[in-house]
């Protein structure tokens, strides 16, 4: 056990709690994450790496951690890729390891690392080219065998997830010292703040770097007194275990809060928080940047300020006996905090040929061995940690180093520098500089991300501004507060809290470490642990000619991982620098994308899964239909019934059925889902003339017209019967999945190009319950209904309608036809619907009547050939393309598609044109798209639009598209069906049944 | 996500209720023009770095149509106005001059 005998400011050693890894049961205490509670037990291995399966083990105590990625829980709670270092640890918790197989000890993948020459940077495009064939079915399906980090889960996820909304005035990310700070005084000065912070506490750094005095008082004792203060005002929102995942544009900002990780509370696991906020303090801290040498991938190689995280907040020395390496000061707090822990500490390697100050006296004085100018030439060690490293003296200043001393040790704290989490700064176009003294990228204040009137919102402070002392921490934090609030008319000023700490002297950038043997042939210098990118790699994408910070990126995937790059991006663009002999800023940062961190699918999706994924439309029939057990398609947003069973029935006999209804006595269609809208005013002739291909403002109250919509390409976007109600009134008629764009549509022109029309729309389609009665029954059922509505021929003719009262309902009837029989179509408002259904259903039992659904509706309407916007139609046909140019009007001046109709390609020989086609074998019916081949067989002349079987005709029909189709009547046509087979087909005429129409005109 | 004021129902809301309609103020010829000036119609859009006019809908609020002058990189909106205004007004002409100019 690695348990320090007391200490760990987070843990509570009276509630132990046991744990499962790979299936061995391990104890930890309640407070713990995984990751120390896996090195309390003294476990170091925890991963393989994704391209070389090296072992490896933590390397940090937060989100930045690139390593320690477990399969988390099992069954439908199962979920890959996740942080040892962030999950907290409860009871029962289970844990496997990633990337490995059979076993996390004996992995076989780790013969990657063995042929590691094959695997270069850009390894895809070099190793694996030759033969071609190969690619296909060897190389593909082993890399993908092996490919890829945790297992997916298999089951649907029983836990419940959701999204919130807030506004606030200030959004502080980060509860650190800088965060706390502007908190304080953004909530004093009266503004709606919210505080988030990704750990479960606040203080940040300070309660592990306590050796800073705020205000006279310990660091500890004034982050308490703030967190108080804090609590205590009704205008400052804290929540903790929730991170500013992305800073999008106008200050919209998406929040991950992790809920009940822990297993423990109720309500839902993950919530996304969408937050208007007008200002953001990015309060985001730093992340300790590791060192470049061999074998710095080792288990028991650590970040130095985990190192003393572990130690400080969770009572776990890493090691018994650590070597800290070291570009500047900050390395030797974790010597101490070790050394105050009662561990070994073997020696503090540091860069800097003179290190002095107090911090490193401290260290000396304390026994401890400072060797200047030296670093880290190899890591002795395997996949049971460290057992020794080996001493290099920078004097050498190459590659090509002799290795010195052999320094036992089982654990390295490197320091290597740290980096601001500039992230939220950058997500919406903040811009950062480049500070060669400190070695950092900071957020450049001049290039603030900007809002909707072009005013910066983001403002960083503290460490994620790149200040490295407490002072200056509370300063810039003072600093971003009263910035912010200056920008939305409050006020505050900009004093900080009186810091005394120890003075610091300054860090020598380092990135590499010289060793035995050039870094390319020699040991591997990891920069990117997740995704095994090398100093070599960096070196041979530039030598390669991958200069560009983008390029090199995507050709070693440097920073490609899970963590982004969090670890690695800063030292590979320094390495990649150094390799072109330029500065860091001429070399560029990539792009810092969001989200932060990982973020849970669960999340993204919210409540807005299975029936509230999508949200259906019904029509008012809709549980009638389902109890005489319709089966049920999707149809624009509507539920239509395709057919309905009887019994066991199987598909075709009962849309048979249904048709045979039509044809020989009266079938009830609903076709509520018709889109309808009313176009009124007086210009509403004029306006329909430009919307419809025919002309509309000839159309006599009390009849129906037929109508073609064109966009202006030319191309049909839907077609309907339009109704003129009156004299300033129309009704359109639109396709069901059709009215809500054609309403949109036509509130477009009149809105944006016509606004000198006096017209106006409104859609009434869900106003309105419509049926289409349809058979040689039709009229006499109707005829049965109480009223005085004349249904005759002579006065209600084909393409007319009335007014009128069925059994007391109001009504409107149609004399339109999509069946191509004797129909009466007739809307009534949508409450009276269930009550004529019914009554049309009682009424015509002896004359045969029941209902059809919307398959038998497409083989009558073929049958008919009538098209189908969306079927025949694909938005490149025009209404002359199939054989509609009677419906566009030669006289009108101007109409949507009229001048596109005039343009060669829309007036060419050879386009395709409508036809039916009548297959040589009557039982074969032609596959949907399938295409007709040309005389010589060389290529596509067309494709199938529409195919059915036709029971009336007691024949296969289809309707198709072929080039110049209308003559080329009477050829047989090849239409390929498969690889391997084809079928003959005629061409003919799209009406298929009772072609002058007389059946409808009765 | 922007952040949008509607003019016609005065609404500041998410871009989500919103639908962009592209390039504003495009002239629609009548039938006898030339296929160039259709094709021109019909197709060439700018895509400029910087002050785009454009067409949104409150589609999801009043349905109305409206303009915006908007930055295309920084995403600064400079106002909006009438879908019936021809070109921007004053008022907006002279802010995208202020902010264009450092």
């Amino acid at each position: 056990m690695t348990r320090l005998a007391e200490g760990g400011a987070l843990i509570d050693r009276t509630k132990p709690v046991s744990f499962k890894f790979d299936g061995k049961t391990y104890q930890g205490f309640a407070g713990d994450t995984l990751a120390s509670a896996m090195l309390a037990n003294g476990v170091k291995l925890v991963g393989r790496s994704y391209k070389y399966h090296r072992p490896r083990g933590v390397v940090t105590s937060g989100p930045e951690e690139p390593n320690a990625l477990v399969n988390l829980g099992s069954g439908p709670t199962h979920e890959p890729n996740v942080r040892m270092t962030q999950v907290p640890l409860f009871e029962g918790l289970e844990a496997t390891s990633q990337n490995r197989f059979p076993s996390l000890n004996a992995d076989i993948g780790v013969l990657n690392a063995l042929a590691s020459k094959l695997y270069p940077a850009g390894f895809y495009y070099k190793t694996f080219i030759h033969p071609r064939v190969a690619w296909k079915h060897l190389f593909e399906p082993v890399i993908r065998n092996i490919a890829g980090l945790g297992r997916a889960p298999s089951e649907a996820d029983p836990d419940t997830y959701e999204h919130q909304y807030a506004f606030c005035d200030v959004l502080i990310a980060g509860g650190g010292a800088a965060g706390l700070l502007a908190a304080r005084k953004a909530g004093e000065a009266g503004a709606r703040v919210m505080l988030v912070e990704q750990t479960e506490r606040l203080g940040g750094r300070m309660l592990v770097d306590d050796d800073a005095e705020i205000d006279g008082k310990s660091a500890v004792a004034w982050v308490a007194e703030q967190v108080i203060a804090l609590e205590a005002m009704d205008n400052v929102t804290i929540r903790l275990n929730t991170c500013a995942s992305a800073a999008y544009d106008h200050g919209y900002t998406m929040l991950y809060e992790r809920r009940t990780d822990d297993r423990k509370g109720t309500g839902p696991r993950h919530r996304l928080w969408r937050v208007r906020t007008k200002q953001i303090i990015a309060a985001t801290g730093m992340i300790e940047r590791p060192i470049a040498f061999y074998g710095n991938d080792v288990p028991g190689v650590m970040l130095a300020s985990a190192v003393r995280d572990y130690v400080k907040l969770w009572g776990v020395a890493p090691g018994r006996n650590t070597v800290v390496y070291t570009v500047g000061d900050d390395g030797y707090r974790t010597a101490l905090s070790l050394h105050a822990a009662g561990h070994k500490l073997s020696a503090v390697l540091d860069v800097r040929e003179d290190p002095v100050g107090m911090l490193v006296e401290q260290v000396r004085g304390a026994g401890i061995k400072v060797m200047p100018a030296t670093g880290i030439g190899k890591v002795i060690g395997g996949k049971a940690g460290v057992t020794a490293i080996k001493t290099v003296s920078f004097a050498t200043g190459k590659d090509d180093a002799p290795l010195d001393d052999s320094i036992p040790c089982d654990c390295v704290a490197m320091a290597g520098g740290w980096s601001p989490v500039v992230h939220l700064y950058s997500h919406s176009g903040g811009k950062v500089l480049w500070d060669a003294k400190l070695a950092m990228y900071r957020p450049d204040a001049n290039f603030r991300p900007t809002d909707g009137s072009g005013e910066g919102f983001v403002h960083a402070a503290g460490g994620a501004n790149g200040e490295l002392q407490t002072q200056a921490v509370l300063k810039s934090a003072a600093e971003a507060a009263s910035g912010a609030l200056s920008s939305i008319g409050m006020t505050t000023d900009t004093s900080a809290p009186t810091v005394a700490a120890v003075a610091e002297q300054p860090m020598q950038p380092t990135w590499f470490t010289p060793t035995q043997g050039k870094a390319s042939y020699g040991g591997k210098h990891f920069l990117d642990y997740q995704n095994d990118v090398t100093v070599a790699d960096i070196r041979l994408a530039a030598r390669e000619g991958y200069e560009s910070v983008e390029h090199a990126k995507r050709y070693t995937t440097l920073g490609m991982a899970t963590d982004q790059g969090k670890l690695s991006n800063i030292n590979g663009h320094a390495i990649l620098a150094d390799a072109l002999g330029k500065a860091m800023p001429e070399v560029g940062t990539t792009t810092f994308r969001p989200p932060y961190t990982p973020i849970s699918m669960g999340s993204i999706a919210g409540r807005e899964k299975g029936i509230l994924f999508k949200p259906v439309r019904e029509t008012v029939m809709h549980n009638w239909h389902a109890a005489q057990n319709a089966e049920f398609e999707p149809v624009g947003d509507w539920r239509r019934p395709y057919r309905y069973q009887q019994g066991n029935e199987a598909r075709e006999p009962s849309i048979h059925r249904e048709i045979a209804r039509v044809r020989e006595a009266v079938g009830l269609l609903d076709a509520s889902t018709l889109g309808k809208i009313i176009v009124k005013g007086p210009d509403a002739g004029k306006f329909l003339n430009m919307m419809y291909t025919n002309m509309m403002s000839t159309l006599k109250p009390g009849k129906c017209r037929y109508g073609l919509m064109c966009n202006d390409n030319g191309f049909l976007m839907d077609d309907g019967v339009v109704a003129r109600l009156d004299e300033d009134t129309f009704l359109c008629h639109t396709t069901s999945g059709g009215s809500d764009r054609v309403h949109a549509w036509m509130e477009e022109w009149l809105q944006t190009e016509w606004f000198d029309l006096k017209v106006y729309t409104a859609n009434v389609t869900e106003q309105w319950a419509q049926f289409a009665v349809a058979g040689p029954n039709a009229r006499k059922l109707l005829e049965r209904f109480e009223g005085d509505t004349d249904l005759s021929g002579d006065a209600l003719p084909f393409m007319g309608f009335t007014d009128g009262v069925l059994d007391g309902l109001p009504v409107r009837i149609f004399r339109i036809s999509f069946s191509g029989e004797l129909s009466f179509e007739i809307a009534t408002p949508t409450s009276y619907g269930p009550a004529l259904w019914e009554a049309l259903m009682s009424k015509g039992e002896d004359l045969g009547v029941g209902p059809y659904g919307t398959e038998a509706l497409h083989v009558l309407r073929a049958e008919k050939g009538f098209i189908v916007v969306g079927d025949e139609t694909d938005g490149t046909v025009t209404p002359h393309d199939v054989g509609m140019s009677w419906a566009v009007s030669k006289k009108k001046e101007d109409f949507i598609g009229k001048r596109a109709m005039m343009r060669s390609d829309l007036t060419r020989e050879g386009r395709k044109q409508l036809v039916g086609l009548l297959t040589t074998n009557p039982r074969r019916v032609l596959p949907d798209g399938a295409h007709a081949m040309s005389a010589d067989g060389t290529r596509a002349i067309g494709h199938v639009t529409s195919t059915y079987y036709s029971p009336t005709l007691k024949r296969s029909i289809a309707m198709a598209l072929i080039e110049d189709g209308q003559s080329m009547m009477g050829q047989t046509l090849t239409i390929g069906i498969d690889a391997n087979s084809a079928a003959k087909a005629v061409v003919s005429s799209p009406v298929f049944y009772d072609e002058e129409g007389a059946r409808q005109n009765v | 996500m922007l952040l949008i004021h509607c003019p016609c129902c005065g609404v500041e809301a998410e871009e989500t209720e919103f639908a962009a309609g592209g390039e504003a103020h495009i002239h629609r010829p009548g039938p006898d023009c030339s296929d160039a000036e259709w094709a021109t119609y019909l197709f060439d859009r700018k895509n400029p770095r910087g002050v785009h006019l454009e067409r949104w809908r409150h589609a999801f609020g009043c349905g109305k149509w409206f303009h915006m002058a908007r930055h295309t990189y920084t995403l600064e909106v400079y106002g909006v106005y009438q879908a019936d205004e021809l070109t921007p007004p004053q008022a907006i002409l002279d802010r995208i001059a202020e902010r264009t100019s450092a």
